[in-house]
């Protein structure tokens, strides 16, 4: 190991990471490992226990399939049932390379539209698994009883998302996430009926306990009694999502935590490229100081809006007023070919771009109008509200006015996390024995993630990816029991208790709140859309700062032998303080422009990312050290079968 | 219109299932009447903590009217005021300048209290597992368009399968019925082909289990379909009775 640039503080580790990809050719790799794998028989399976911690997505499919082959799973949750996971709140749709449409679709168009968007930072053998999977995933989700949106003729109707030429979105109203997730829910709850699966909500996973190195269970605690909990098993699966929380106010749910991840992360998994964090252009824009949330308004509306501001910035007059000729429809002039479909990330700098000349809309200059004027005129109202009318009446309630009438006012917000814990293709992080699924992990998107590629990667990973790997895993291993009574699970409860009893002790004066609002400023303002050398290191010398606040004047009314949402938001905003830190060394790391990481510094005259392929087509992978100087791990991305080009979205 | 309001609130307290609770009254001065009752109920729960004092629990995750997490009744009503709106997406601006507002949790003998405003809904799930699911493993699917469904059929099916989940129409019954709940499950899968086939066990298993978990029986008061923050329509109730008739003749 060497010491690169003393001033960042960290090391870099001179061995390479090897993702353990099969070999061969790009189209049957998937299908020739499968089949090289090991299986569990069916009478042994019953004798293998699966914790399963998150019931997104991610966590409801992989929990249902693994039970559904006869695995014992036990399946974990925040919420008060897995119904709730944020998955539910998912509103756009699913991408599957059906070619339902005949447009020209196909497994290598969504490999080569995800890996581009993705601005060639994602694994080529993950993504094209991906796409070989999207097919198997509509069929499933329709025998589930899936209302997805169907034509006259009864068969199912697509819409389009950024970043592609083809309409593969497959879609409920503005539900796709809930009805996606209540199939999965569906499916769980045949498995609890057949005692297969036990439940276990309300329960936040505070700890991975590993023996001889291999994870081997949890410490959660009851959200509902504050009692500390253990569970052993021969494979942990984390299904625990994003944690764009660390940006305070995001499009995710008020639970959405690092926890679970960071735990993780401290006990030897690696922490994958957590720099890269999306931000979703179309978001109803922040209102004022007590605002706990971002509503994201979904991409889909983009199909029919249009993005504009006036050209003049001085132009006050009501929207209906401004004609044609003097507004800016800037993301059609700059990106003639996709036009208001461009992706995410390109189309949030484009917003912040106008908003930066001075053209973005009152009270704030931090908003662009959506229009759906011209779409009104041409398809009529009731074509729009059948497509759309849910997230209108969205929009409508939060800000009291309505879209049919004037255009809605949008700001990009932070959305989805593309980094994530470390994985190899078996979805194996570097702990052996803990999986990691759907949005936790790093896997798939690259430096940016597309559209309705979310939903398809948690199913992906679910459904059809850990029952295999995990059945090879558990084949090829040799598993010594494991008992709840032993050192190791005392001591990781211990270690919970002390944690938890810690916050309680602190007694300052500062609430839980204030301070997360505060790391959210500094992770916005300097590790967010746009990042500089000194924006980030600037941002390393703050959040120690804050750290040392929440330390030492953090208070916390209650006991924590009992239900306690500040004591819950406490042990989360610990690690979202020692994430973000890491969030900014990793941007400061790479000196590149990628997908949504923007260093200011690299770009192209245009003004788009400049990445430098050269040096930084690599994943970084952290690895936690005692001393708290992290260890760069780097997974060389070598492309076998895409060209690395530059994106070109005009 | 001002764009701050004042309220007074009498919230109702109880640490736990097992203790007796009691209203307990709040003041909150200043609130923006753009912010929503939740985020109001933050601003009252920041001020508790600087006085030392133990906030008010109630629960929330997505806070845009999706997950059915949030929910408790406001003067009487389940959700509150405003139609079709769960309380996470209820803002400030429905309300006026000086207003008492009694807010307490959704009562139901199933519903147990877990503290203050937050009750156990796993009922819920006890119903679902009695059948509101299709018989299907991964991986068996054929493919996706083999299945045709007329786009009404889809329609209606969505429109029952709405659902949240968030318990209101039990906290607005009488009788405590999960009536609204479990047709809307029975009525989404009824409205397709490959749910329809186990119409006859679902509606029996499920109705049995609202009965096991002791909700009450469904006697057309439609206060459910009032209350119910995604409009699911009693419609389903009338289904779902059709379907249990069925399975007796
Ligand atoms: C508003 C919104 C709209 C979106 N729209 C789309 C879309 O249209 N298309 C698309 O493809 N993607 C969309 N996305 C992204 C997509 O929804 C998510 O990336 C995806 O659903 C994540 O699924 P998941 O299973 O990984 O995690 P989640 O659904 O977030 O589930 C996480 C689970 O982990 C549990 N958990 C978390 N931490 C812990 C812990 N410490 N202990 C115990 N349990 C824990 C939670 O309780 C929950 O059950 C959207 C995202 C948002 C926020
Ligand atoms: S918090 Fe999700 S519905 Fe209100």
């Amino acid at each position: 190991m060497t010491v690169t640039a003393p001033e960042k503080e960290f090391v870099e580790s001179l061995s390479k990471l090897d993702g353990r990809l099969p070999s061969g050719d790009l189209e049957d790799k998937w299908d020739k490992y499968k089949s090289s794998m090991k299986i569990v028989n069916p009478a042994n399976k019953r004798k293998f226990n699966i914790i399963v911690v998150g019931t997104g997505l991610a966590g409801g499919s992989a929990a249902a399939t693994l039970a559904e082959l006869g695995y014992n799973v036990k399946s974990f949750c925040i919420q008060d049932t897995p119904r709730r996971a944020h998955s539910i709140a998912a509103q756009g749709g699913i991408n599957a390379a059906k070619n339902y449409q005949n447009d020209g679709d196909s497994i290598h168009r969504l490999f080569i539209d995800t890996i581009k968007g993705g601005d060639y930072r994602a694994r080529e053998e993950n993504v094209h698994r991906l796409a070989e999977i999207s097919t198997n995933i509509i069929d499933q989700c329709v025998a589930q009883g899936v209302p997805f949106a169907r034509d006259y003729g009864g068969l199912l109707t697509n819409r389009s998302f950024g970043g592609s030429q083809v309409s593969r979105t497959f879609y409920a109203r503005g539900q796709t996430g809930q009805q996606l997730l209540l199939g999965a829910y569906s499916a769980m709850m045949r498995q609890v009926a057949k005692q297969q699966i036990e439940l276990f909500p309300n329960r936040e996973m505070l700890d991975v306990v590993t023996v001889d190195d291999r994870a081997r269970g949890i410490v959660v605690r009851n959200l509902k009694t504050g009692e500390l909990e253990t569970h052993s098993g021969d494979a942990v699966v984390l299904c625990t999502g994003g944690f764009g929380n660390v940006y305070f106010l995001s499009t995710n749910g008020k639970a959405s935590n690092a926890t679970a991840a960071w735990r993780c992360y401290k006990k030897g998994a690696f922490m994958a490229n957590p720099c890269f964090a999306q931000i979703h252009p179309t978001c109803i824009p922040t209102s004022g100081e007590y605002q706990s949330k971002l509503t994201l308004m979904s991409e889909s509306l983009r199909n029919d809006g249009r993005v504009w501001v006036p050209k003049d910035a001085n132009d006050k007059r009501p929207p209906a007023e401004i004609p044609e000729s003097d507004r800016d429809n800037f993301l059609e002039r700059m990106y003639p070919a996709y036009g208001n479909l461009v992706p995410r990330d390109v189309g949030s700098r484009a917003i912040k771009k106008m908003c930066d000349e001075g053209k973005g809309l009152d009270p704030s200059g931090r908003a662009v109008y959506l229009d759906f004027s011209s779409a009104i005129e041409r398809l009529g109202k009731k074509n729009i509200s059948d497509k759309y009318g849910n997230l209108f009446d969205m929009y409508e309630t939060i800000t009291g006015d309505s879209p049919y009438k004037e255009p809605m006012k949008i700001y990009p917000a932070i959305h989805y996390i593309m980094g994530g814990l470390w994985v190899d293709y078996d979805l194996m992080s570097t702990i052996p024995g803990l999986f990691v699924l759907g949005e936790a992990n790093f896997s798939d998107h690259g430096a940016n993630r597309l559209g309705a590629s979310a939903l398809m990667q948690g199913l992906a990973d679910g459904y059809f990816v850990i029952p295999n790997t995990l059945g090879n895993y558990l084949a090829n291993t040799k598993l010594d029991s494991v008992s709840i009574s032993s050192e190791e699970f005392k001591e990781a409860r211990n270690d919970c208790k002390e944690r938890t009893e810690d916050f309680l002790k602190i007694k300052g004066s500062s609430t839980v709140l204030e301070i997360h609002r505060e790391l959210g400023g500094v992770m916005w303002d300097l590790v967010g859309m746009a990042r500089t050398k000194e924006s980030l290191e600037e941002a390393l010398d703050k959040i120690p700062k804050i750290k040392d606040k929440f330390w030492n004047d953090l208070y916390i009314s209650g006991e924590s032998d009992t239900l306690n949402k500040s004591l819950e938001q406490a042990g989360r905003l610990a690690d979202f303080l020692e994430l973000g830190e890491l969030m900014a060394m990793d941007a400061l790391n790479r000196e590149e422009s990628c997908g949504a990481h923007f260093r200011e510094e690299y770009q192209t005259e245009e003004g788009e990312p400049l990445r430098n392929d050269d040096k930084y087509a690599y994943v970084s992978a952290w690895e936690y050290n005692e001393n708290n100087i992290p260890i760069l791990h780097k997974e060389d991305l070598d492309y076998k079968f895409v060209k690395m080009t530059q994106r070109n979205y005009k | 219109m001002s764009e701050v309001i004042s309220l007074n609130l009498q919230v109702w307290k109880q640490p736990s299932a097992d203790e007796p609770g009691s209203f307990e009254f709040y003041s909150v001065k200043d609130i923006s009447i753009h912010i929503s009752f939740l985020e109001m109920l933050d601003v009252v729960n920041e001020n508790l903590q600087k006085e030392g004092k133990e906030p008010i629990a109630f629960d929330s995750d997505c806070r845009e009217g999706i997950c059915g997490t949030c929910g408790f009744v406001i003067d009487g009503v389940a959700h509150g005021p405003l139609a079709k709106t769960t309380v996470c997406q209820l803002h400030m601006r429905h309300f006026e300048d000086g207003q008492t507002l009694v807010i307490e949790p959704f009562r139901a003998t199933p519903f147990k209290v877990v503290k203050d405003l937050v009750v156990d809904r796993s009922s819920f799930d006890t119903i679902i597992q009695a059948g509101g699911y299709v018989t299907v493993s991964t991986g068996n699917a054929p493919d996706a368009n083999n299945i045709l469904i007329a786009k009404d059929n889809a329609e209606d099916a969505f429109d029952a399968a709405a659902c949240i989940g968030c318990g209101a129409c039990v906290a607005s019954c009488p009788n405590a019925s999960a009536a609204l709940f479990t047709s809307a499950k029975i009525s989404h899968l009824s409205h397709l082909p490959q749910g329809k086939i186990e119409d006859d066990a679902r509606v029996k298993g499920m109705v049995e289990a609202m009965d096991d978990e002791g909700f009450g029986a469904c006697s057309n008061h439609a206060e459910c379909e009032a209350v119910c923050p995604k409009g699911i329509s009693i419609s389903n109730i009338a289904l779902m009775r059709r379907n249990l008739i069925k399975t007796i003749l």
